[in-house]
């Protein structure tokens, strides 16, 4: 294979070569290979361009941290995923990736023309450069930024994955898998404690899988770790990989996702892609371990340049080197150990370049026992080469002046600018941070929540230190939770303790305002982006970040966030905590659509309620709508059939002879007691204690400001039951509110209130012919006038079954609404249907339904009401009990702006040139005044209307209802329409259908 | 997601089964009728807004049904204690005293 590989080294499996295609071309790496470490086996460091100048980039880490490689990934037909970090993902045979942000090749890219126009993308650019002129914007600006905007394609197909979702309650939770985790683990999982261990990783172990040379208790690093994993499943440690924490919310809830497939050759059936775990845990111990920082110098970004730590995991996780010639570039020791191991693998170190003046003897004379030439006090200024670099240039620096530079040959350049502790999950519990300076940087403080942190997360640096600060924590939690922790000490050789300084962007003898030094290297944010945000007046690290999108981009500055600050806080002349540090948010790591969505997608997305009609609907050909979460019958159209035709032969059959409706989905609730009657007439707006049992009356419900928010016919079924009816999408409402009124404002009445909706399955039979086709299969109740006037219900047996039956209409023609218990609603359906046979019946829907009260001027609520209107403005103020010295609405309707002149009032509307307005039209007293018009209504309503003879329209025009025979106007986009205002009430004002 | 403990169940419980219900002790006037409209307009429309401790109302939706009151510290988004509609304002000096 390639001589990239160091035989012996690495976790990976020699024996089981993998192949996958990058860009096309085919490559071979082996189990246990990231894509990235696959790549570098074979000497490919170029993997991507970047963001905005379109530079040639390698990765730059060997994690999650990863700004850079980032990949598109194909598993055959639908499956793609962009923007996946190559450090992350692991091969499998067939794995197809594909390099982004280039064209037409990742070698020659037309975008890196970007990078010559390097001056028109500075900090800001969005804001400056494209300012003017005007006309630009639509023909050149936008679409430039659409063109170049978003880090790779996005998927163009339905996702054919699953994602699940699952609840974890555990004792203790710990975060991250590296030494101090592992400890925390150890300690904690005592006397049956549940405790739950993660990592993002493939495998755990953290540092331990880098850092093979350390002894722990006498044994080799890598065997102490398959002993104590062994230990820690024998425990009853339940160890999660390839689960990130993605966010810790409030009170110990833990976000993670586990990533299921994405590893494997073969997808199994079954097996979502990814899993949403929620997680409440007692106590959290975090020990997510620290990110190495880059330095920033001129030239930083060039393939090849890459953390030294991420060289060293290369090394010693994939065996894989990943320079013949590396130099070194470092402000921190353990860049001198990741040359050391290079060293050591067979690389010839060019240089170990450190910015610091004194080193440790021990580090002096490690190098020097390996050849390597040392250069302290130096600076690193510039790097060369087009694809990978081939050089770095370097200077020594003496009393803060850049001596003479010189030319380091060299195939990469590993950096280390130290080390910031990741307290990204720390941070989501709003903890409070301290700015450390010796570290120079941030340390946790005090959080609120059940949480310790440990390990590298706070500052600790080395194996050691980690193992034992994790068992202390492990034992803190056990203790909180009244447990006493294992006691544990560890002795660790050939630790790699160290320390280091943190710099602003390296000291340099050429032009600054030339230097490519860049601090974000997925956003492509350079420190003179910085320094020129400050300069422009940004004051704030929150208004440097969102002026220069420094630590914006998917990585969330998890590399560049501390270097950021370091050069905002130089330049305003400041310490760094005074210019503070942005906020961390979940989730930590990029994370798919679909984890979030876990099952709520498609068909699942919502529930679809459906009567017990809805089957023989669909059998019927009926055209669905939704309602509310209920799927309704729109129209029931025959061959041939529009919308329009259907609806107008379901309207004229209804008035002609007889129609039949699925009102089920009407909310219903049963509201019983001794003072039934008495919370009536305090809830609805109408008086109820006059109303005997048998009959019905339309309700109507206002809340306390005087705005129509329900309506419904209510039937008094005896002295102490009312049946009540809501409008579809209000039922839960309405209980919700009558509740509250009832439980927290009049807790001293007796009554109770019962959801009902579910209960009944109504079927309402309409037209001249209602009560001659319904008479035969009533029992117990005559229908006529005088036994069973309109306003009417009764308890009695329809067709066989238990019923409520209601004489009213939504119609204006002669109405019955038949309510039988659920299970029966097909079977009442289908006798009503065979009963209506001689009648000629037709099943109407819902738009059928909308044409014919609107054609009475009865309201939707909802529709020819928003929320504004009073029952004055819809012009049902007959259903005001006035003389009720109170009812929720009564003092609310009274208030000043309720009864002022000019309110928008509900009438009708019918157009001159006879053509149909549109719902939400906006309505002008003027059309001939400038734009823009003053708008004094809308259209709530409009359907064609074969009753009357032309398209008829309900409206809300400001002081309506003295209005009537006024013209108003619509302006539309292609002409203005002319409308005379009339009553809202189209047809039959004197209700003489409703007469059997 | 919060854990809030409902005083009719006894339980703490997750708040995917809690509906929020505006401030608490807000008193709907035995005879609205003879209220100013400034009066009203206070019981209708202004509504605290603090930082800190919020007194405020939950209903047990998908549990009881019952709607309860509640302490809320604004600032943390923890519940300082929750108790039954009707009952009266506890003290926040304890209440803070008790959080500590
Ligand atoms: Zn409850």
């Amino acid at each position: 294979m390639s001589g990239f590989r160091i035989p012996g080294k690495g976790r990976v499996d020699p024996a089981t070569p993998v192949s996958f295609r990058f860009d096309g071309r085919k490559v071979r790496g082996l189990r246990g290979d990231t894509v990235a470490s696959a790549l570098l086996a074979n000497g490919i460091h170029l993997m991507g361009r970047s963001f905005k100048y379109h530079r040639p980039r390698g990765p730059v880490a060997a994690g999650s941290e990863e700004p850079n490689a980032l990949i598109g990934t194909r598993r055959g037909p639908g499956r793609y995923e962009p923007n996946t970090r190559a450090t992350v993902q692991e091969i499998w045979p067939g794995l197809e990736a594909t390099s982004q942000n280039k064209y037409p090749s990742l070698k020659w890219d037309i975008g890196a023309v970007n990078d010559a126009a390097y001056m028109l993308f500075s900090a800001g650019f969005y804001y400056k450069t494209f300012m003017w002129p005007r006309s630009f914007w639509d023909r050149v600006y936008e679409p430039f930024i659409r063109a170049a905007a978003g880090l790779g394609v996005s998927p163009s197909r339905e996702d054919p994955d699953s994602y699940a979702s699952r609840y974890l309650h555990c004792d203790v939770l710990i975060v991250g898998a590296g030494p101090a985790g592992l400890a925390a683990a150890r300690a904690a999982a005592v006397d049956g404690l549940r405790v739950v261990l993660v990592d993002e990783n493939a495998e755990a172990g953290g540092t331990l899988l880098s850092e093979p040379q350390a002894r722990i208790d006498g044994r080799s690093a890598w065997d102490w770790l398959s002993a104590e994993l062994a230990a820690l499943k024998a425990n009853g440690v339940r160890i999660m990989t390839r689960t990130t924490a993605i966010g810790y919310y409030h009170q110990n809830m833990i976000g993670m996702v586990e990533k299921l497939t994405d590893h494997l050759p073969d997808l199994p059936a079954d097996t979502p892609r990814e899993r949403m775990w929620r997680v409440r845990a007692k106590q959290v111990v975090l020990a997510q371990g620290a990110l190495e920082k880059p330095l920033v110098f001129h030239g930083n970004d060039r393939p090849g340049v890459m953390l030294a730590g991420a060289a060293q995991t290369y090394l010693n996780r994939y065996g894989v080197l990943v320079g013949r010639q590396p130099a070194i570039v470092t402000s921190h020791d353990s860049a001198w150990y990741a040359a050391f191991d290079l060293a050591d693998a067979g690389a010839r170190v060019q240089a170990i370049v450190d910015t610091r003046a004194d080193v440790r003897a021990e580090l002096l004379a490690e190098a020097e026992a390996r050849g390597i030439k040392v250069k302290l006090s130096h600076t690193a200024t510039a790097t060369s080469g087009r694809l990978r670099v081939k050089s770095l240039r370097v200077n020594p620096v003496r009393d803060g002046k850049v001596g003479t530079p010189y030319t380091i040959h060299c195939d990469t350049v590993l950096m280390s600018g130290g080390w910031t502790p990741s307290l990204h999950l720390f941070s989501h519990t709003r903890g409070s941070l301290a700015w450390d300076d010796d570290l120079t940087t941030f340390l946790p403080k005090d959080t609120p929540e059940e949480c310790v942190i440990a390990g590298a997360s706070r500052g600790l640096w080395g194996i050691e230190a980690a193992l034992t600060d994790g068992a202390d924590k492990g034992r803190a939690v056990a203790a909180a939770l009244g447990k006493a922790g294992t006691e544990t000490a560890h002795v660790v050789e050939a630790d790699r303790p160290g320390t280091g300084t943190s710099e602003k962007e390296l000291p340099t003898d050429l032009d600054p305002s030339r230097a490519k030094a860049f601090v974000d290297y997925q956003n492509d944010v350079t420190a003179k982006d910085l320094r020129l945000a400050v300069r422009e007046g940004m004051r704030s690290i929150e208004h440097v970040k969102r002026y220069t999108t420094n630590g914006m981009a998917t990585d969330q500055g998890k590399m560049s966030n501390i270097n950021g600050l370091n050069i905002a806080a130089d330049a305003l002349g400041k310490k760094q905590p005074q210019v503070g540090l942005t906020t961390f948010r979940p989730p930590y790591t990029p994370t798919s659509f679909g984890a979030f969505a876990g099952y709520h997608r498609g068909a699942h997305f919502e529930v679809t309620r459906k009567t017990q009609i809805d089957a023989w609907a669909e059998e019927h050909g009926a055209v669905f709508e939704p309602v509310g979460q209920w799927r309704r019958a729109r129209y029931f159209p025959k061959p041939g059939e529009d919308m329009d035709s259907a609806v107008r032969r379901e309207c004229v059959a209804t008035r002609a002879s007889v129609g039949m409706f699925d009102a089920s989905t009407l909310g219903k609730i049963e509201v019983v007691g001794p003072d039934a009657v008495e919370f009536m007439n305090r809830m609805y707006t109408n008086p109820w204690t006059k109303l005997a049992p048998g009959r019905c009356r339309y309700g109507l419900l206002c809340g306390d400001d005087g705005f129509i928010r329900d309506d419904g016919v209510i039937g008094r079924l005896s002295q102490d039951r009312f049946h009540v009816t809501t409008t579809t999408g209000g039922a839960a409402r309405v209980l919700n509110m009558m509740e509250d009124y009832r439980q927290t404002e009049w807790p001293d009445l007796q009554v109770w209130l019962t959801s009902t909706t579910e209960q009944w399955a109504t079927v309402a039979v309409n037209g001249p012919n209602a009560a001659k086709l319904l008479a035969p299969l009533v029992e117990g109740v005559e229908l006529t006038d005088d036994a069973f006037p309109h306003m009417s219900c009764a308890e009695c047996t329809v067709a066989g079954m238990p019923a409520r039956l209601f004489r009213i209409s939504f119609t204006g023609e002669i109405g019955f609404e038949i309510n039988v218990p659920t299970p029966m609603g097909r079977k009442l359906w289908e006798a009503v249907w065979q009963a209506g046979q001689p009648f000629g019946i037709v099943p109407y829907g819902t738009e059928t339904m909308h044409v014919l009260r609107a054609e009475k001027g009865y309201i939707v609520v909802g529709q020819d009401t928003d929320g504004t209107v009073t029952p004055h403005d819809a012009g049902i103020g007959w259903a005001i009990g006035k003389t009720k010295p109170d009812f929720v609405g009564k003092r609310g309707m009274a208030r000043p702006d309720l009864v002022a002149k000019g309110r928008k009032q509900l009438v009708g509307l019918l157009t001159e040139d006879r053509s149909r307005l549109e719902e939400g039209a906006q309505i002008v007293f003027d059309p001939a005044q400038k734009v823009p018009m003053k708008m004094v209504g809308h259209v709530t309503s409009s359907y064609l209307s074969d009753a009357v003879g032309r398209p008829i329209a309900l409206a809300l025009v400001e002081g309506g209802q003295d209005r009537m025979g006024e013209t108003v106007h619509i302006p539309m986009p292609d002409r203005t329409i002319a409308a005379t205002i009339t009553s809202s009430v189209f047809l039959d004002p004197d209700n003489a259908r409703l007469k059997i | 997601m919060l854990l809030i403990h409902c005083p009719y169940c006894d339980e703490t419980l997750p708040e995917v089964e809690f509906t929020y219900a505006g401030q608490a002790h807000v008193v709907r006037p035995a005879d609205p009728s003879s209220t100013s409209d400034s009066e009203w307009e206070a019981f209708l429309f202004l509504r605290e807004n603090p930082k800190g401790a919020h007194y405020e109302r939950w209903r047990h939706l998908h549990g009881c049904g019952r709607f309860f009151n509640a302490v809320r510290d604004t600032v943390s988004d923890r519940f300082l204690t929750t108790y039954a509609a009707g009952a009266p304002r506890p003290d926040l000096s304890d209440l803070i005293e008790r959080a500590k």
